[in-house]
């Protein structure tokens, strides 16, 4: 086949996959009549911020927006715990190693259908439903994390830190100032991975959110689909507001996106 | 503190290349560890007591009125229709969706490893963005396009004269655009893994080939599919567990509806667990379908044992 072709049929394929989001984008602008009106128009023929304008004044997004950033901020604290498991099996000897990373990574293979009501029992047993704390924590470290970490780790030399345990800095320090700043590859990684994770989750914060001062954008974006039926332009800037701080992300780190899902996918 | 290699003295370096430190790596598994257990494995266990009891909203406020009662959830569960239902969609999903998102993922990779250009190498990111978009937004911009009234879907069937579809609303037409969503998305991520294996591909063989007259097609069903077994026994795997735990699309487009007829095995499990509070019911379901998921993965793995035999 030659390459035209291919290109053309390529170029067809990737304008049909990402239609969904100029749709998004352009109905956001458009004046609520106008998002009803038969035929659509594919651009707004008015252009309209009102509906950006009503999800921070007449709904609560400005607090669920909060809300989702303080969970991808937990979500960093994971992520330096994940590294410092990483750590401990790639560079240290000690009893227990093999089992215990053999457990880490079986807990890979547990489906969230299964830990989903006893998670939530354990939490309400822990007083943490209704809260952030709730939400973040079930998800805060994951084994695939760890697993990726090690395998970085491993491969820093062992005289570095020999080093630095002579020059008499502690442990901890040794973490922070030695292997953190040589593990700079794979922290790029798992800072996007975790933001994205962070940003999109969606049956956690939907199950331990409980009242609205919880919610995350996932969650009242969710809500939103049940209350307004008929207001397209606002449903679709609230999608907007979810999508495009991800797309920005994309266009700026793509490299590290697709090097963390190779990564994930040839493990 | 400057710390460079040239200040060890050679008589320092060890031969050992981990460290043996006494209580330092238990120090920084332990915050890690504590949480894997208390979310990853003890709910488990958790599970596996709770499908034994009639845990409900009452239970959940006071203890006392859990009752143990054996595997009654268990004999409930297979005489109950809606469960088989949800099975059966499910198995739906399975079988016809594994092969699609196969099928195009594996077509659209080899179609952007073709050429190295850039406008080739700019069209990978389109395909990618809707692996990393939030669920529950695509589904609501689905929603929209699927609206009957004023969706374009309708509309762009009606310029080719084919009357307005109730996308959603119908039992099997539900089935499929609540699926074609998930294809939709699944794809990106897949096309990523398939083309890291396609550049693992050693140029030499494909050259050789073509050298002996082998042409496109001959490349890729002699040469390139073959080294690609692997990957494509990974995607295979990862994308029934993915369709096994189907959840997000149903739930923000149809809600499981119209008559069940898009309840996957998750959906069932949740709206039984925390729409009707039957979190006894709901484990005992939850338990099922990690056999399954497990069944599932061992068989696929046993095939490519038998496969690698040959």
């Amino acid at each position: 086949m030659p390459r035209i072709l291919i290109g053309v049929v390529l170029a067809l394929g990737a304008a049909i996959t990402a239609f969904p989001f100029f749709w998004m984008i352009s109905t956001s602008l458009k004046p609520a009549s106008e998002s009803l009106q038969y035929p659509p128009t594919p651009f707004p023929q008015t252009v309209t911020f009102e509906y950006y304008v009503q999800l921070f004044t007449q709904l609560d997004f400005g607090r669920y927006t909060i809300n989702t950033v303080i969970i991808v901020l937990f979500g960093f604290i994971g992520m330096i715990l994940m590294a410092m498991a990483g750590y401990a099996f790639g560079k240290f000897q000690f009893r227990g190693r093999e089992p215990l990373f053999v457990l880490v990574l079986a807990t890979m293979m547990i489906p969230v259908q299964v830990t989903m009501i006893p998670t939530y029992l354990i939490l309400n047993g822990m007083k943490l439903t209704n809260t952030l704390i709730g939400i973040a924590l079930p998800t805060l470290v994951g084994g695939f994390g760890i697993f990726l970490f090690r395998q970085f780790m491993s491969t820093i030399p062992t005289e570095m830190l020999e080093a630095a345990r002579l020059d008499g800095a502690s442990e901890i320090r040794i973490f922070f100032q030695v292997v953190l700043p040589m593990s700079k590859p794979i922290l790029a990684v798992q800072t996007i991975l975790t933001f994205i994770a962070g940003w999109n989750s969606f049956l956690w914060p939907l199950i331990i959110a409980g009242e609205q001062k919880n919610y995350t954008l996932s969650v009242g974006l969710s809500l939103l689909n049940q209350q307004i039926a008929i207001n397209p332009p606002l449903q679709m800037a609230a999608a907007s507001l979810m999508v495009i701080p991800i797309l920005i992300i994309f266009v700026i780190f793509q490299r590290y996106i697709v090097q963390g899902f190779t990564l994930s996918g040839l493990k | 503190m400057a710390l460079t290699t040239s200040a060890i003295p050679p008589r320092m370096k060890k031969r050992r290349s981990v460290t043996s430190a006494g209580a330092t790596p238990y120090l920084f598994l332990s915050p890690a560890m504590l949480l894997l257990c208390a979310f990853g494995l003890l709910p488990i266990l958790v599970a596996a007591f709770v499908s034994f009891t009639d845990l409900n909203i009452k239970g959940l406020a006071n203890w006392s009125n859990v009752q143990f009662i054996g595997i009654d959830n268990y004999t409930t569960l297979f005489t109950d229709a809606a469960f088989w239902s949800a099975m059966g969609n499910t198995a739906i999903f399975v079988v016809f969706g594994v092969p699609v998102i196969i099928g195009v993922s594996l077509a659209v990779a080899l179609m952007l490893n073709y050429s190295q250009t850039r406008f080739f190498r700019f069209l990978r990111a389109f395909y990618f963005i809707p692996a990393i978009t939030a669920i529950v937004a695509v589904a609501l911009i689905w929603g929209y396009l699927y609206n009957t009234q004023f969706g374009l879907l309708n509309y762009l069937l009606s310029l080719v004269n084919i009357p307005p579809l109730q996308w959603l609303s119908d039992p099997t037409l539900a089935k499929f655009s609540v699926a074609l969503v998930a294809v939709w998305r699944a794809t990106g991520l897949n096309i990523i893994i398939f083309l890291a294996a396609l550049q693992g591909i050693p140029r030499d063989y494909l050259e050789a080939a073509e050298l002996d007259g082998a042409n496109s097609w001959k490349r890729i069903t002699r040469i390139i599919l073959p080294l690609m077994r692997f990957a494509i026994f990974f995607v295979t795997v990862t994308t029934v567990i993915s369709w096994l735990q189907f959840f997000d699309e149903p739930f923000v487009l149809t809600e499981g509806g119209p008559l069940g007829a898009t309840t996957s095995i998750s959906l069932f499990l949740f709206l039984e667990g925390f729409r009707l509070n039957q979190f006894g019911y709901a484990s005992a379901g939850s338990l099922v379908l990690f056999v399954i998921i497990i069944v599932a993965t061992l068989v696929q793995l046993k095939l490519r044992k038998a496969d690698d035999e040959y």
